[in-house]
């Protein structure tokens, strides 16, 4: 696909607001930023800083209320049909339960993804491509067949969220906390399995999570989100090394990191 | 010695299918508490840690059944009695749970007050709905909640965060002696998360609750949560000790796995790779005849899947591995 533009998304003084007057909530207040092509930008903030909603407007699930947002240097225009954006990008949710139908076998599912292209491939093209995409995920094709989503577990199905992302190919993946609901140890899993995408298929990766940690281990670059506002942005090290805002200080301070004291016991703040 | 408030006592707890199937979800597990411990228990997903959560309050609901073994509070057993006695006489006054989802353990067309009220009135039948109110309000302010504005509240006023410290709030009522937390703060951002942690330290250092049984995944969350830690997998616990030998110095080779499997957002940290544990937990439903990690163990031995794991004691605290050293 031809690309002239270096930056993926830009945004200039983007806003989104609900309600008005004395219920006026701003959920994303005037932010400007750019994401290079093929890189992975974290958005770390707190439940409720806007997150959210910032990575469904670069999805076009949400319209701004103003400011301009480009995709590939174009607008992403409201007359256009949005699956011609829903083609470019793409998303993972934090739910993988959530996102596939209890009804119909994944496998099923994973090939009506195809529904989206224009012109979809054979039958056995398509075959072909889902097992290409379990197995770059680690899954047997095999193992799946004729499985419904309650078989497998939160893991195995967040990678196949993941498998998803492997058929459609997208330039772009938003992924809202896609590690939330799968513990601990499967969690480096799916990071690397992110990284796969950047590195395999130059995906240009949006990562939102809560936890400055995971955001660290994979991201290019930062965004540090509360009540609406980027308050600090830059690589990793940088955020973490010397962070500049307070917010950032306290987001690093509260993670339970083993190496450093984090609660005191009785000391009532 | 301070004598243990809660003991179990090698409970085994199974779960029968409707195939006859019978699944071993618990298998073994002994602990005690003495007042003020608090007993962290880790493990992945599906290693059988909420069945022990219903298991130790005598909660056994088919498909759910107990295979053998004991549950004590305060040198009573909890075990055997009906479901209905159960819930009124042991639930929340001795032992009480902290749920995981606590959006969804409150109902949203109820207003907190009405909701506490219940379930005050549900073990004490003749109370004084006023005197419970003010008894409400008393509480939540002690713990540092907007009384007022919280309990006449609908759930979905509330954030988060302030919804799990309610749910604690409820739970912790009727002073239980034990409070079983599982993953109370999985659902939570990192801020929240301390919230609720300084919220269940006030209620320990309070005295309104007498121990309680941590549960996560989440290993660094645990280091500064609990005294003691139990590495829980495959309905067994594989290694049981303080936080310095289980944390920092782990000896059973899924605990290292474990360890290896954080992430740290230090800077410099970031070359550190982590390394999930491949492969999945074993099928319950058959007899595994050697060590149960022995397919997923990166030291594995071919002897290790014939032979039948016993705990033994390395380096002070208990493994359940036969080359563990």
């Amino acid at each position: 696909m031809p690309n002239d533009s270096p930056l993926k998304f830009e945004a200039k003084n983007l806003s989104r607001e609900y309600g008005h007057g004395k219920k006026l909530v701003q959920a994303v207040k005037n932010v400007s930023f750019s994401i290079p092509n093929r890189d992975i930008i974290s958005i770390v903030g707190q439940s409720g800083c806007g997150k959210t909603v910032l990575a469904k407007m670069l999805l076009r699930l949400e319209e701004p209320t103003s400011g301009t947002l480009l995709f590939n240097g174009k607008p992403i225009t409201n007359e256009a049909d949005p699956r011609d954006h829903w083609r470019q990008v793409q998303a993972v949710f934090q739910d993988p339960f959530s996102a596939f139908n209890q009804f119909f076998t994944i496998r099923a599912q994973l090939k009506s993804s195809f529904k989206l292209f224009k012109d979809r491939p054979s039958d056995e093209e398509m075959e072909k491509r889902v097992d290409d995409a379990l197995l770059a995920v680690n899954i047997k094709p095999r193992e799946i067949d004729g499985k419904y989503p309650f078989e497998l577990s939160g893991g195995q199905m967040q990678r196949m969220l993941l498998a998803r992302i492997f058929i459609l190919r997208p330039q772009v993946l938003i992924a809202d906390e896609p590690t939330s609901m799968v513990d601990a140890c499967s969690r480096a899993n799916i990071l690397d399995y992110l990284l796969k995408l950047k590195q395999e298929l130059d995906m240009t990766i949006v990562f939102v999570t809560h936890d400055i940690g995971l955001a660290c281990y994979i991201s290019d670059s930062i965004f540090i989100m509360h009540k609406g506002e980027i308050v600090e942005q830059g690589p990793p090290d940088r955020v973490t090394g010397s962070p500049q805002s307070e917010v950032t200080q306290q987001l690093l301070e509260d993670i339970p990191d083993v190496h450093r004291d984090w609660i005191k016991r009785g000391a009532a703040e | 010695m301070a004598t243990p408030i809660f003991e179990v006592d090698n409970l085994r707890a199974h779960y029968l299918t409707r195939f006859g199937q019978k699944i071993q979800a618990v298998d073994g597990v002994s602990f005690s508490l003495k007042p003020g411990e608090i007993l962290g228990i880790a493990g992945e997903s599906g290693c059988g840690k909420t069945t022990l959560v219903s298991a130790c309050m005598g909660l056994y609901i088919p498909p759910l059944h107990l295979s053998s073994g004991d549950v004590r509070i305060e040198g009573k057993s909890i075990i055997g009695m009906d479901v209905e006695t159960n819930r009124r006489d042991v639930l929340g006054k001795q032992i009480a749970m902290i749920p995981q989802g606590a959006l969804n353990s409150l109902n949203p067309t109820r207003k907190i007050k009405d909701l506490a009220t219940d379930m005050i009135l549900s073990h004490d039948e003749g109370a004084d709905k006023k005197a419970v109110h003010a008894r409400l309000r008393e509480r939540f302010n002690k713990l540092g909640m907007p009384a007022e504005e919280v309990l006449n509240s609908y759930p979905v006023q509330l954030p988060a965060g302030m919804k799990q410290r309610v749910v604690i709030g409820i739970s912790t009522l009727l002073d239980p002696r034990v409070v079983i937390a599982d993953e109370p703060t999985s659902a939570l951002d990192v801020s929240t998360q301390k919230a609720v942690i300084r919220l269940l330290f006030e209620l320990m250092d309070q005295g309104i609750i007498g121990s309680m049984l941590f549960i996560t995944h989440e290993l660094p969350l645990l280091r500064h949560v609990s005294n003691n830690i139990a590495v829980m997998y495959a309905g067994e616990f594989v290694e049981v000790g303080n936080i310095e030998q289980v944390i920092f110095d782990p000896r059973m080779p899924y605990t290292q796995a474990l360890m290896g499997s954080m992430l740290s957002a230090e800077a410099g940290h970031r070359d550190k790779k982590p390394v999930s544990i491949e492969g999945a937990p074993p099928n319950l439903a058959f007899p595994i005849k050697g060590c149960r990690f022995a397919e997923r163990c990166p030291v594995a031995r071919p002897d290790c899947k014939e032979v039948k794991q016993e705990i033994r004691i390395v380096a002070d605290r208990q493994v359940r591995c036969m080359y563990a050293e």
